[in-house]
């Protein structure tokens, strides 16, 4: 512990030399930026930024990369809040609260919810990597995929019976998303599913094209139709809305603490950021006094997903680092960088590159507070844009999703497939089928079939794979609960004699 | 195992062309040719896995030493088990803009999915290096030699982990099984970094991964190497562990299994491009091979430094497609 201590203040002494600070806030700047951008993500970014570090000492490197990948991180909420349009995948959470509360004249409030949960979140999960990481890269290794596929079961469990109305729409849009997400190749046979002899449809259909349209573009489509203009115009934000929302999240500490352990723990496993808003989203709303309010523009339903994305997002280094293995695409790239500086990832550099470790680590401390100072420091502006007028900015918004949906994978049929999700995503919403289930179940529908048959395989066939240990039948159980836990409280309720008497 | 056998003998002839390149008149060259607009760099698979990480090193070192002046831009088309990226440099019918890295998929991916393209239908530039193939287990395990190992495959199924689906980590699979009797179960993984871990955390009983997905395991003594599924040890001097380095490691059939893979690292252009625009990217990557950075990335992965070119290559092309095809044939992979 205490030489962790000493070294994480040799870190510091590296992250802070000036030319590693112009390059944090540089790499701060470029990812709040790549974020807010739809399609292109920290991953695009990282990747497109990679060769340009060639000729930076490693650890400068990893601390411009690391630092799009935080600013990232705080980027992606802000076009989920002021417009509905998630910036990247774990900020579709975020869209559920964070746009209503905009609608209400609440966007500085949401926006600073968001980025302090962010920073908590982030904050977490280095505090882990600073003093826990041997034991936490011991803990990943017991994944294996019957535990992957637990997982992925306790994140639909979680979410089951969450959207309000009828239960039959969310299984029917889920079901939805189970189909799109099952197209493209299989990864276990290798076998062309549901492409139609479309070379476009190989790639399988991605989720931020999907999302783009689905969100971003079929909100546009209901505000043509409900006049022309946004709800949120009179949202103005000053330090004093800062100030006051930082007061009352304090309340929340719990949430806090709750959603920071989920993010880390799936970052670590490593399922990622994604998975990880959605699952703490879906334990907020469960265990909220008030679940009803979650949808309408609660400020928990934003702090609970960007707390553990971040926690997650910046827990997924750690399996990086120390087994070589990415938790996230971002930082699948980053682990590139790696090598092409000559490091080579896993469990030998925690020992052999001390300095390149806890620089790393101290940057993240100091990459997070830069962060969230330009980040708060520019909500008034963000905010700003939804002063612009409907007609010019729903064209600017238009044209952003274009260019969005075509940089996820350079592809001009991506752009239709955007249109035609948005087409899809309005008739959704006037039917009132709703849309988080399917963007779910497109998310982790492949990841979590691919886990369910190499466990299967491994197994040779037989289902008790998923109930074999300690961990993967422990998590299963959980999930079990969870998902039958509205159905046995109904049970128990109607069993009771209150009940019975009545 | 005849036609795996025959490896051996193009190796030897990739040798003798490795000097050629750097004996070309650079210059005139260069004169002769220039791209006019940026050039995309297409890697037929995910971002973050082997051909991506040396697509991103080639740029790297082309940025860092100024070798075009024009930019390279890479960009990853990795849908349809990199099908996507195939098509469409062929379908850049004469464009010079275009380069793609290829890895084993080039033969494997219209073999398994039918979609229509193979090497001839573009023009193959330079052979960048071989990526060689080690046969691990997890330390922990009793098997400490391939005898042993083969033993116990033969004794009770054992899970075998690797890269994606009818591709090359399956398909050596299948010819381990069919060299020995054995049979495994076959698990696929998304990348080779997941594969290793899966083995760390003994979730499956042995890889085939590539010596760079798996170092790191090695020495820090998870991992244990069996053999190398080439013809000849490993290059390499010193140690990799306290005990061992690459060359230590056994080849597979000094070790009693009749088995040889590589896979190809080489870069293909468009097809109908003029010579002079295929000579400007030979002298080019002749350059970038020649920077410390690459030896490095070669020294690191314990790459197969084998480099062709010209006529050597496409025979060596030739005979690698027929080679895969009969071993997808055998191993039932062919699409329907």
């Amino acid at each position: 512990m205490l030489e962790d201590l000493a070294a994480l203040g040799s870190g510091f002494a590296v992250a802070l030399q000036p030319q590693n600070i112009a390059l944090m806030v540089a790499g701060i700047v470029l990812g709040v930026l790549i974020g807010v951008l739809p399609g292109l993500g920290g991953a695009n970014g990282i990747a497109i930024l990679l060769p340009l570090t060639f000729a930076l000492p490693p650890v400068s490197a990893i601390i411009l990369l690391s630092c799009i990948y935080w600013g990232a991180l705080f980027g992606g909420a802000i076009t989920s809040v002021l417009f509905n349009i998630p910036g990247e995948p774990w900020s579709v959470a975020t869209t559920f609260d964070g746009y209503p509360m905009a609608q209400q004249g609440k966007a500085g409030e949401a926006l600073t919810a968001a980025f302090t949960s962010s920073f908590v979140g982030a904050l977490v999960a280095v505090v882990m990597i600073t003093f826990l990481a041997p034991l936490v890269a011991e803990f990943a290794l017991k994944f294996g995929p019957p535990e992957f596929f637990a997982v992925m079961f306790l994140s639909f469990a979680c979410f089951v019976g969450l959207s309000r109305g009828s239960p039959f729409k969310a299984v029917a849009a889920m079901m939805f998303g189970f189909i799109l997400a099952g197209v493209g190749m299989d990864g276990v046979t290798g076998q062309m599913r549901m492409t139609f002899g479309s070379i476009e449809l190989m790639r399988g259909i991605d989720f931020l094209v999907v999302v783009i349209g689905l969100f971003g573009l079929s909100e546009i489509l209901v505000s043509i139709e409900e006049g022309l203009r946004f709800k949120g115009q009179r949202a103005v934000i000053t330090l004093k809305t800062v100030l006051r929302t930082w007061a009352e999240l304090p309340r929340h500490w719990w949430l806090f603490i709750r959603s920071s352990v989920i993010g880390c723990w799936m970052g670590i496993t490593p399922a990622g950021a994604t998975p990880a808003s959605f699952m703490s989203y879906g334990v907020a709303r469960r265990m909220s006094k008030d679940p009803n309010g979650f949808g309408k523009g609660k400020v928990e339903g934003v702090v609970a997903p960007e707390t553990a994305a971040h926690a997650a997002g910046t827990s997924a280094l750690l399996p990086m680092l120390s087994l070589g293995v990415p938790g996230s695409p971002t930082a699948a790239v980053l682990l590139g960088g790696l090598i092409m500086w000559g490091l080579q990832p896993g469990p030998m550099l925690f020992v052999e590159q001390k300095d390149f470790v806890w620089g790393l680590i101290a940057s993240m401390y100091l990459g997070n507070v830069v962060g969230l100072v330009i980040v708060l420091a520019c909500v008034p502006w963000f905010a700003a844009i939804l002063r612009v007028p409907f007609s010019i900015i729903a064209a600017v918004i238009l044209m952003v999703c274009a260019i969005g949906a075509y940089t996820v994978n350079s592809s001009e049929f991506d752009i239709v497939l955007m249109l035609v999700f948005g087409v899809i995503g309005y008739v959704m919403k006037k039917l009132d089928y709703p849309l988080a289930p399917l963007v779910l179940a497109l998310v982790l529908g492949d990841r979590t079939e691919e886990a369910f048959r190499q466990s299967l395989l491994l197994s040779e066939g037989s289902m008790g794979v998923f109930f074999s240990n300690w961990l993967v039948g422990g998590i299963m159980t959980a999930g079990l609960a969870v998902l039958f836990y509205p159905l046995i409280g109904r049970v128990l309720r109607a069993l009771s004699p209150r009940a019975a008497a009545a | 195992m005849t036609t795996l056998a025959r490896r051996q003998l193009f190796a030897a002839t990739g040798a003798s062309v490795i000097a050629a390149p750097a004996l070309a008149p650079q210059a005139a060259a260069q004169r002769a040719w220039e791209p006019a607009r940026p050039v995309q760099f297409i890697v037929p698979a995910g971002t973050g896995g082997g051909a991506d990480q040396m697509a991103r090193v080639i740029q790297g070192i082309v940025s860092k030493h100024s070798l075009m002046r024009q930019p390279l831009m890479v960009v990853n088309k990795a849908g349809g088990a990199g099908a996507e990226g195939f098509l469409e440099v062929k379908n850049a019918r004469a464009n010079p803009h275009y380069i793609i890295i290829s890895l084993s998929n080039i033969f494997t991916t219209p073999l398994s999915t039918g979609v229509p393209f193979s090497w001839r239908d573009l023009t193959p530039v330079k052979m960048l290096a071989l990526d060689e193939f080690v046969l691990w287990v997890n330390a922990q395990s009793p098997w400490t030699t391939l005898r042993q190992f083969v033993e116990a495959a033969r004794a009770g199924r054992l899970r075998m982990g690797g890269t994606g689906s009818r591709q090359e980590d399956q398909i050596i699979t299948v010819a381990i099984q069919r060299a020995t009797g054995a049979t495994f179960t076959y698990v696929p993984f998304r990348g080779g970094g997941e594969v290793a871990t899966q083995l760390v955390g003994r979730h499956i009983d042995a890889t085939v991964n590539n010596p760079i997905e798996a170092v790191t395991h090695w020495r820090s003594g998870t991992l244990r190497p069996l053999c190398v599924f080439d013809a000849r040890r490993l290059p390499g001097e010193g140690r990799v562990t306290e005990t061992m380095g690459w060359q230590d490691i056994p080849t597979c059939r000094e070790a009693g299994l009749d088995v040889e893979y590589l896979m190809m690292r080489a870069i293909f252009m468009a097809p109908g491009v003029q010579p002079a625009q295929a000579e400007y990217f030979r002298t080019l990557l002749a350059r970038v091979m020649e920077t410390p950075e690459w030896r490095d990335l070669m020294a690191q992965g314990a790459f197969n430094t084998t480099t062709m070119t010209g006529d050597p290559f496409r025979t060596w092309l030739e005979r690698e497609e027929q080679r895969h095809r009969s071993l997808m044939q055998e191993a039932g992979f062919l699409a329907q």
